[in-house]
């Protein structure tokens, strides 16, 4: 993986906790997420679309589930929730590659989705990792996700141009 | 059937190794190995065939060891378009850090240009 960043750091992205009225009018609280919220996080993915899995994540069988969110909710991880009415709807995550930097990853639950959720939930995980001093963060995209392609350029991700069936992006935060 | 398998090194090359291996005692299949040192292990070529020997010693599957000597991805193309292969198999298919299945660039190359039927091992 060798994703291009940005010469330039972003601005600074909002923090955890916060909350926003989305597009169709429901409140959504972002807060900081740690392994105390596995349960709730299980209870979302085991609702999720599988359609909207991405290269292979989320895993679909409950026990499959719950080990990849051990992964990625571990102390060198950091992650973000977004609620509903006090239940799960969306998460993202940057956990480290030991390398370069951090993978960025986000879900959202598809009636939550096409509210500008995904857009707040990235740029809150990316405010809550300045806070704890990461610098490059970077992703994969399926190269037919234009929406989400979309929303990580609005954001400020930068395209490499690698010829790959995954596109890679990457911003400086 | 003729099988052509590639292995680069990989933890994955070698899960196909085992595989196709065990296919072809089912199937009859005949194995050729064609190795390289993929960028994504850590292995020279030589350490790779070395293992692919050693793997296939133990077995009486019918097999050849060969090498591919330019760019992975487009010499097993070549080689199974000219030589009459039914079958290309690789392995391919490590996760990111946070768990995304990555294919590696010669599994994408195999993928998109072979013209035969292609097995992919993940």
């Amino acid at each position: 993986m060798s994703p291009a960043f940005p010469d330039e750091p972003a601005d600074s992205f909002p923090r955890p906790p916060r909350s926003f009225a989305d597009g169709a009018g429901r409140t959504i609280d972002v807060e900081r997420a740690s392994d105390a919220d596995a349960a709730d996080l299980l209870a979302m993915y085991r609702e999720f679309d599988p359609a909207d899995r991405a290269q292979g994540i989320p895993p679909v069988q409950a026990e499959a589930i719950e080990q990849w969110l051990d992964t990625i909710l571990a102390e060198d991880c950091v992650n973000v929730v977004a609620r509903y009415d006090g239940a799960a709807v969306g998460h993202a995550t940057l956990v480290p590659d030991g390398d370069i930097g951090y993978e960025l990853a986000i879900f959202v639950l598809s009636e939550y989705q096409g509210a500008g959720i995904g857009t707040e939930l990235v740029e809150t995980l990316l405010g809550l990792g300045q806070a704890e001093g990461i610098e490059k963060v970077w992703l994969t995209v399926e190269r037919w996700n234009d929406p989400a392609i979309a929303l990580y350029k609005n954001v400020g991700f930068e395209t490499s141009d690698a010829e790959r069936f995954e596109l890679e992006m990457g911003i400086r935060i | 059937m003729q099988v052509l398998l590639g292995v680069g090194g990989t933890p994955l090359s070698y899960q196909a190794l085992d595989e196709t291996i065990a296919r072809a005692q089912e199937a009859g299949d005949e194995l050729t190995v064609a190795v390289f040192a993929s960028g994504a292990a850590d292995a020279s070529r030589d350490e790779v065939e070395q293992r692919v020997r050693e793997t296939l010693a133990e077995t009486d599957v019918p097999s050849t060891v060969r090498h591919v000597e330019g760019d992975p991805g487009s010499d097993l193309v070549t080689i199974a378009n000219r030589e009459s292969f039914d079958r290309i198999v690789l392995g391919s298919g490590e996760r990111s850090p946070l768990g995304k299945i990555q294919l590696g660039s010669v599994a994408e190359f195999v993928l998109l240009n072979a013209q035969t039927p292609v097995t992919l091992v993940r």
